[in-house]
């Protein structure tokens, strides 16, 4: 009995060491601390949202969105942010439909203006979904981009 | 060691547009070639400074398109302040450029 609970500590730990050194391997010397892992990998917007702390964001007209309504190159999907809400300190934008949505959080500081533009990739037809942090409160909207695969246009 | 940057910024009135092209691949590590698949190699972190100070950042993912192109805005600066631009990948490359704000046409 005794034994069997050894070797199944034992292969637990092994498998555990395992996972460290992929881990390692998969992502070797994490340049910045504040890279938010848990978000990145996030599987959903949501489960994304939530690791960053802004799961309860509240729907808001005052946040812009302009992408194109139908992108005909998913490898390059032109997407311009602009907040209108006073005291904005961050944009972060989910692609919803991407195997991993959380494609990134902007950062103004004092002498910036809440705006950036970008340009992502889309594996498919996804709602472009934008969070805005001001004033420790979250703000969301989002604009649906149509993907067209296979190149011949629709 | 990767190409450099392209930065452009023009002032115009209070505020400055900065436009910056980047050279990277930005590997998702779900494209195959020869059977294999490419690792994941994409900038995570990017940091642009006017004279020195922090004024925009960014944390992103593999999802940015390859070469990746970004716009902001930056308020105050004159022609000719430096407007530093800093990127960070996560195999732990990094690329720093600078450029002077230009006066708008």
């Amino acid at each position: 009995m005794q034994q069997t609970r050894r070797s199944v500590i034992k292969a637990g730990g092994a498998l555990g060491l395992l996972a460290l050194a992929g881990t390692a391997l998969l992502k070797p010397g994490r340049a910045h601390a504040a890279w938010n892992q848990s978000a990145f990998e996030a599987k959903s917007a949501i489960d994304a949202m939530k690791a960053l702390g802004m799961g309860n964001a509240e729907e808001s007209k005052d946040i812009v969105i302009r992408a194109p309504d139908i992108a005909e190159n998913g490898a390059v999907v032109p997407i311009d942010v602009t907040s209108n809400i006073p005291g904005t300190t961050s944009i972060s934008v989910f692609i919803e439909k991407n195997p991993f949505p959380y494609t990134g959080t902007f950062d103004f500081a004092a002498g910036s203006v809440p705006f950036v533009h970008l340009r992502a990739k889309m594996g498919e037809t996804s709602p472009v979904r934008v969070v805005v942090a001001a004033g420790g409160k979250h703000y969301t909207t989002a604009k649906e981009v149509k993907v067209t695969i296979g190149g011949c246009g629709g | 060691m990767a190409d450099p940057m392209k930065i452009r910024a023009t002032v115009e009135g209070d505020v400055t547009d900065v436009r910056v092209l980047m050279a990277h691949p930005m590997e998702t590590g779900q494209r195959s070639q020869g059977g294999k698949k490419v690792p994941l190699h994409f900038i995570q972190n990017i940091t642009a400074q006017l004279n020195g100070k922090t004024v925009f950042s960014a944390d992103i993912s593999q999802a940015i398109s390859r070469n990746p192109v970004f716009a902001f805005k930056v308020k105050g600066a004159k022609a000719g302040d430096k407007i530093t631009v800093i990127w960070k990948d996560n195999k732990g490359e990094s690329r720093t450029d600078e450029t002077t704000v230009r006066g708008g046409s």
